[in-house]
């Protein structure tokens, strides 16, 4: 192996959560509006009336300008896995390198396609292509979130897969089995439905505005009808996939549900920390409380991550020093089978290089007894598997809580839209005019959740993250980071000015 | 059914998949030889506004295909996109950050507020049609004549050059095929635009479009000339049966004459690209895209199946042959190309579909109507 530059690691991790937040910040609108604007197209379509076309254009408009930013944000991570990732893509392209192109080939080329349809065809095409043209984007948006989405759960839960002690890479067994695993499912839905969410709420901030300036009434109130059932629809399945997301962590990444709900040392009747301050201090293991402040509901966590309140939770003290009752290997103890497996693993190539057969066998019998644990033996400290946990912590409280309150802005919107009397709910329209900026640090922070939570894990409890790096220099990719950093702030810049011109302009043809 | 096939077999139908998509690529640059040529065919808003809604259309498609050449390469070759993005950093972060601007500049440059100005957008669609091609050509002439990179008992990559890549635009061959597909994008791009665009009471606007098609032929020319020319005489990297990899005098020649399909790919796609300019260039008419574009597939097969099959290194290491890259020593498992084999099944549907809708839209040419329309760019 080569020696591992840690400086380099750092800014390879900060360039990927710099590309990949930036590119959350447009994904969620384009797999959400792609939808409503579609339900906006199939109204105008069934009921030929010119108002819903002028309003179908209207969003797709916005649609536009936040896709294109997308689509340059998003170039960037097909390759980054390339050239900062270098050893991982080797190590895993087998298995990782499927999605991706299946993604290509599935799903970019309907987008693209039918994207110049849904754009430019509304006076070359017949009504009813372009209104399929619009639900191709809409579908071949989502599968591309379903094939990438795919690769990330894979990260999360690698299944399907082998290690090959010849090549020293993980090698795919079972294509379905990647592609049907309880993350993908969990994954998939909950990050879908919550950019519905994203999605449903720039229209209700959007017409929030219109309405509070008494511009473009008639569109602003038939736009927040299709929102706030969309919205109020998928805050519901989010909220069923988000306990499904629970489960499976419990299943799979019990550190990171112990980490996200600052539980230290594990019980049976688990409580929810509904809203609470942690304490700053804290370490594993110094039985000083984790909480300055803590509202609890007790049991609903074992109720909801194993559906029984009896269940036990392990808490992170019991993930790290291991817990005999409840038959928890400690990290210290993973991590000598894990050095033990680099040994025997370094053992076997040697052997085979020198022809010695019998030898080689000898060491492959052992690191295949020690080969699950192949990751803990690059780690340094047992300490090393518990990730930041004030930041998971408060990422998720901050997206809980956050849906709880699309919930009431949603009902709200739905109601009174009913009562055909918004546009004097003055209070309502303010709360709406601020929920999409909401809606994206809830959806930015389910990621980090979703990522932080999982440090130091590449590949869960295979890969630590340093062992996935390039051999490049810490300068190389420090370069890159700000080149990124400035570029995609500045085209950031761009859009926002123009999506404001945009929504300031209003509809054509009112 | 797939799954029973050799390895060795399915190594060669993702080299041939994965060449079939670089070499639509290729054909698809029309859309980057179009943003090179914005300048010096448009003369006014009007013709600019033309052009940029031309290629508006199809820009995506060229983007797409882009990406999924990195991701065929990456499922089916593994070791070459580790070592190659991982090791030439430099070249393919300048690629894709010329990607990454043009992915704005047509939805951007007109739009109220757009921040930095119309000019600047066209820049960057310059940028990308010129710097951005001229950058691929260099990194794929780096399969012929090998990069600066050693790969350890673990595989992973040392770049013995301190440029990472940026080193593959100082070799007179990669740099002559990087100078010859920017030119050959821009006659694809004139030959596209004469098809796609409806010229009626702007002869001036199509005379100096059919006259760029030509001149750019002429400059792609000599370039043309000496990558063949070289390639007929350079050593190439072979590859004995036991993997072994030495340096072959006139490999590249012998992989033509083992290969007569090959050149046969590469002769009559030189003559389609001629006839299509012929037809543009120096004729009246508007279906030259489409010799040029099959010319230019026919050429990229050839090339791309020079470089991998006939027992070739496609990915040579100059530094230290044995760390040279073939389709064999750096492909995915059977179990994962087989797999992959069954979802690119789902090919020649997409390629219908994009056919399909492309004839539905271009049917009428583009004319001064739908640039003033409000959806335009």
């Amino acid at each position: 192996m080569t020696a591992i530059d840690l400086t380099m690691v750092k800014w390879a991790q900060a360039q990927f959560a710099l590309t990949a937040m930036y590119h959350w910040l447009f994904v969620p609108l384009t797999l959400g509006l792609s939808f409503i604007v579609a339900f906006m197209e199939t109204i105008y379509v069934r009921t030929g009336d010119e108002r819903w076309r002028a309003i179908t254009k209207f969003w797709m408009t916005l649609f536009g300008i936040n896709f294109a930013i997308g689509i340059a944000t998003g170039i960037i991570l097909e390759f980054e896995f390339g050239t900062n990732w270098s050893k991982y893509s080797w190590m895993v392209g087998d298995i990782f390198g499927a999605p991706l192109a299946i993604e290509g080939i599935v799903a970019f080329f309907l987008e693209a396609t039918f994207f110049a349809v849904m754009f430019f065809g509304w006076d070359r095409v017949s009504k009813g292509f372009h209104l399929f043209s619009t639900w191709m984007v809409a579908v071949g948006s989502n599968l591309s979130a379903l094939w990438i989405l795919v690769a990330n759960s894979w990260m999360q839960y690698p299944v399907g897969m082998n290690f090959n002690p010849d090549s020293a890479r993980f090698e795919m067994q079972n294509f379905w089995e990647i592609l049907s695993s309880p993350v993908v499912i969990a994954k998939f839905t909950h990050t879908t439905v919550s950019s519905f969410i994203v999605a449903s709420l720039f229209v209700i901030t959007v017409a929030s505005w219109y309405l509070l300036k008494g511009r473009h009434v008639e569109m602003a109130k038939k736009s927040v009808i299709i929102a706030s059932v969309f919205g109020l629809l998928s805050t519901g399945m989010t909220a069923l996939t988000g306990d499904q997301s629970a489960v499976v962590n419990a299943e799979t990444q019990p550190m990171k549900l112990a980490s996200y709900e600052g539980l230290y040392k594990g019980t049976t009747n688990a409580g929810i920390v509904a809203i609470g301050l942690l304490n700053h201090d804290k370490e594993p293991g110094d039985n000083s409380d984790p909480f300055r402040f803590e509202i609890k509901i007790p049991g609903l966590l074992s109720l909801l991550a194993k559906h029984d309140t009896n269940a036990f939770i392990p808490g992170i003290e019991d993930l790290l020093w291991g817990n005999e009752e409840q038959n928890i290997m400690g990290v210290d103890a993973k991590m000598k089978r894990g050095q033990q497996a680099i040994t025997d693993l370094a053992g076997y190539k040697e052997a085979v290089k020198n022809g010695s057969s019998d030898e080689a066998e000898l060491y492959l019998t052992r690191f295949e007894v020690n080969q699950d644990y192949l990751g803990y033996g690059y780690l340094t400290k047992p300490e090393d598997v518990v990730p930041p946990v004030e930041t998971t912590f408060y990422s998720f409280h901050i997206m809980v809580i956050l849906a709880g309150f699309f919930l009431l802005v949603f009902l709200a919107f739905l109601y009174y839209s009913m009562k055909d009397n918004l546009e004097q709910k003055k209070l309502v329209l303010r709360a709406g005019l601020v929920s999409f900026f909401l809606a994206m640090i809830a959806s930015q922070a389910g990621w980090i959740v979703a990522e932080v939570g999982r440090q130091p894990w590449i590949i869960q409890d295979m890969m630590p993250i340093h062992v996935g790096a390039s051999n490049i220099s810490a300068g190389s990719v420090q370069t890159t980071f700000f080149m990124f950093a400035i570029t995609f702030t500045l085209l950031l810049l761009a859009e926002i000015t123009i999506m404001v011109k945009q929504i300031k302009k209003g509809p054509r043809g009112e | 059914m797939i799954g029973s096939l050799d390895l060795t077999v399915l190594q060669q139908i993702w080299w041939l998949l994965v060449s079939v998509v670089g070499a639509l690529f290729l054909f698809l640059t029309f859309v980057q030889g179009g943003q090179s040529l914005l300048w010096q065919v448009a003369k006014n808003d009007t013709e600019k506004a033309l052009v940029i809604n031309s290629l508006g259309r199809k820009w995506e498609l060229t983007f797409t295909t882009l990406v999924l050449f990195g991701g065929a390469l990456f499922a089916a070759f593994p070791k070459f996109y580790a070592t190659s993005f991982g090791g030439a950093y430099w070249v393919w972060i300048l690629i894709l950050f010329t990607f990454i601007v043009q992915a704005v500049s047509y939805e951007y440059r007109k739009k109220p507020g757009n921040f930095f100005g119309a000019k600047t957008y066209e820049v960057f669609l310059l940028i990308n049609g010129s710097v951005g091609i001229l950058l691929i050509g260099a990194a794929v002439g780096t399969f012929f004549t090998g990069s600066n990179f050693i790969l350890n008992d673990y595989n992973q990559v040392t770049w013995t050059s301190p440029l990472r890549g940026l080193e593959a635009a100082f070799s007179v061959f990669n740099l002559s095929l990087g100078l010859f597909l920017v030119f050959n994008a821009r006659v694809l791009g004139a030959m596209y635009l004469i098809n796609n665009i409806d010229f009626i009471g702007m002869p001036e606007f199509e005379r100096r479009m059919r006259r760029a098609c030509f001149i750019n032929l002429l400059c792609a020319l000599p370039f043309l000339l000496y990558v063949l020319v070289s390639l007929l005489i350079m050593k190439g990297y072979g590859v004995d049966e036991n993997g072994v990899i030495s340096l072959v005098a006139y490999k590249y020649l012998q992989n033509l004459l083992a290969m007569p399909y090959t050149l046969g790919l590469l002769l009559a796609g030189l003559v389609l690209v001629v006839w299509g300019v012929v037809l543009t260039g120096l004729k009246t008419g508007t279906r030259g895209i489409w010799f040029g574009g099959l010319g230019t597939v026919f050429v990229g097969l050839a090339v791309f199946f020079l470089a991998g099959y006939g027992n070739t290194a496609f990915y040579p290491s100059k530094v230290d042959l044995q760390s040279s890259l073939t389709i064999y020593n750096a492909s995915s498992t059977h179990y994962t190309l087989t797999a992959m084999t069954y979802v690119a099944m789902v090919i020649p549907f997409v390629l219908a579909y994009i056919a399909y809708v492309w004839k539905l839209m271009d049917s009428k040419k583009l004319d001064i109507n739908d640039i003033s329309d409000e959806k335009a760019y």
